[in-house]
């Protein structure tokens, strides 16, 4: 295959990147057949969702045929608890991730050797499109564990050849000396993480122009050109959005070119759909809407239309760098009312859970999201009243640390939890407004 | 004997201590005698008052997160180690204080402390097998 605007670091990974629009979705079609048969054979959930309207893999005669099948929702992970939705059996599943869900209950993610090489291809190749190569120095910041930021970012970064440093997530001075010392020339984190590592380093006499590192992989979280602005600004990196979500397999979905207009989805194996999100029906390209996922390789849990709840379009204008993988716009916001915190998703009904768990009673509650010096801060006010209150300090206190407590052992994060008078929380309709994002009100980041 | 005391929760800024006086300015209820506990991030105004029930109702009404407790009032020898001859009777007694408060104005040569125990009525029990008598509320706010 000949491409003069293949990039200097082309190799035959990523010779998919520019295959001939046609030839892609033969390709996908043919991939989609085999996955919808293989997952109604193996997956009684999905098999009853399809025979529930009538219709049957073999209803799946081209591409846009795929808008008769049923969507996966985040409820049917929940239904499935934990394995239900698997298509191997354990014998050949070689890894689980988890991350949170809405009630508390984790969305399960389970890999074979072969959708971990997947998984490792695509990171392989999302760092080929961020101009990384064998003797880059990665620094990775992503949490290593049930995370799938953290491994998924180590095979990618292995796969291409580079050095990893497998540093994982915190120890914010650690990871600035680490970074100085070994001359780390890439990082990936959050966006919010790294812009308080740019904080913290300039407090301590480190100017980060002034080191190796050249190149961002930031995902996990939405974040703004803004943030970005700022990140090229106080640093020499060039600074690239990664999209991912460990229901279709992790990090590496979609990344950004050289050009940082829009992330090419890596569609040979995710299928991307845009729906309106109130009605369900598949959207032109172009045109804003909730983006669906149906994977198109993964062995032990295949998603078909998998609503992934975050708002974008798809653009097929062709892109300057010559990959023909069509494009999702930046994620501007979701359609359900999750939040991302520090790279942990998180649903007010987890919160809403953890304060029940500690008196039985609901009190009335309100979370406040804001951003100093580029770390997320979550704060949760509650409302106090005459039966969860003492005349006695210690008891308030003693009740104001149970709160935090369950919180923080329900979402994992820690949370600053503010009592507050009775009738504070503004409430509309009745309805109180449950989250309150100011993270993008901070004026520079 | 035991006396009412109202406890109110109070955040932590500019004129939340003032509302509720207002409220009860207006209402024609006067406060006794009043304690302000205070930690970084909120109060706990603790009230003294005649008319404790209609004060009650009057900010509970106004959307307070208000409760109840028992406390005791005492005399005190109104002279350098009063307080500390009580409290040592106390320690004797195994009373645990919880907090405690200056009433406004004593009486007699006398100082009237008011003392939140954990367990009021064994504190009362204790308290007059030693001869030493709460003072009631008549007492208290007649006078």
């Amino acid at each position: 295959m000949e491409n003069k605007t293949q990039p200097a670091n082309f190799n035959s990974v990523s010779a998919i990147d520019y295959l001939p629009v046609e030839q892609l979705r033969r390709h996908q079609l043919a991939q989609l057949r085999h996955v919808v048969a293989m997952t109604y054979e193996k997956v009684p959930h999905f098999r009853q969702r399809m025979d529930e309207r009538g219709i049957s893999p073999s209803d799946l005669k081209q591409l846009s045929d795929l808008a008769k099948l049923p969507f996966t929702v985040k409820t049917d992970l929940r239904d499935t608890y934990p394995f239900g939705l698997f298509a191997s059996p354990m014998k050949d599943i070689v890894r689980l991730h988890a991350s949170s869900g809405t009630t508390g209950k984790p969305i399960v993610a389970a890999y074979t050797h072969e959708d971990i090489k997947i998984w490792t291809s695509v990171m392989v190749r999302a760092f080929a499109s961020c101009g990384l190569h064998a003797g880059d120095i990665i620094q990775n910041a992503y949490g290593y564990g049930l995370f799938t930021g953290g491994l998924g970012a180590h095979y990618g970064a292995e796969g291409i050849g580079a050095t990893v440093i497998p540093i994982s997530g915190g120890n914010t001075e650690r990871q600035i000396m680490i970074m100085k010392d070994f001359g780390s020339t890439a990082i990936c984190c959050t966006p919010s993480y790294f812009i308080h590592l740019i904080e913290r380093a300039t407090e301590m006499g480190i100017n980060m122009k002034k080191l190796p590192l050249r190149v961002g992989v930031f995902g996990a979280e939405p974040w703004t050109q803004e943030m970005r602005r700022h990140i090229e600004e106080k640093t020499s990196i060039k600074a690239y959005d990664i999209y991912g979500l460990s229901e279709i397999i992790g990090p590496g979905v979609g990344i950004e070119c050289q050009y940082q207009d829009g992330l090419h989805l890596h569609e040979d194996h995710f299928y991307p759909e845009i729906i309106n999100p109130q009605t369900g029906e598949v959207l032109p390209d172009g045109t804003e809407g909730e983006l669906v996922l149906s994977t198109l390789s993964k062995e032990a849990m295949p998603m078909i239309r998998y609503r992934t709840r975050d708002i974008t379009a798809l653009e097929t204008t062709p892109c300057p760098c010559g990959r023909t993988l069509r494009r999702i716009r930046r994620i501007s916001r979701r359609s359900d009312d999750m939040f991302i915190i520090r790279g942990v998703n998180v649903f007010p009904s987890q919160i809403e859970a953890a304060l029940l768990a500690v008196e039985g009673t609901l009190p009335h509650y309100q979370i406040i999201l804001t951003r100093d010096k580029g770390l997320d801060n979550i704060e949760v006010h509650v409302e106090v009243n005459a039966q969860l209150f003492s005349d006695k300090v210690r008891a308030v206190e003693e009740f104001q640390h149970k709160l935090s407590n369950s919180i923080e052992h329900t979402l994992g994060i820690r949370v600053k939890l503010k009592l507050v008078t009775p009738h504070t929380i503004a409430r509309s309709e009745g309805k109180a407004k449950r989250v309150i994002d100011r993270r993008g009100e901070t004026p520079n980041v | 004997m035991k006396l009412v005391q109202l406890s109110l929760f109070i955040e932590n800024e500019t004129g939340a201590l003032a509302a509720p006086c207002r409220l009860l300015a207006e209402a024609g209820i006067s406060i006794s005698t009043l304690c302000l506990a205070d930690t970084e991030e909120f109060g706990i105004l603790r009230l003294l008052l005649r008319d404790w029930e209609k004060a009650r109702e009057l900010l509970d009404k106004a959307g307070f997160a208000v409760n109840t407790a028992e406390v005791l009032a005492m005399e005190v020898p109104d002279r350098p180690g009063g307080l500390a001859e009580v409290l040592e009777k106390l320690q004797t007694l195994s009373l645990n204080v919880e907090y405690m408060y200056a009433f406004t104005s004593g009486r007699d040569g006398k100082a009237i402390i008011i003392f939140r125990f954990e367990d009021v009525d064994g504190a009362i029990t204790a308290l007059q097998k030693e001869g030493l008598s709460p003072v009631s509320p008549v007492h208290l706010f007649d006078k």
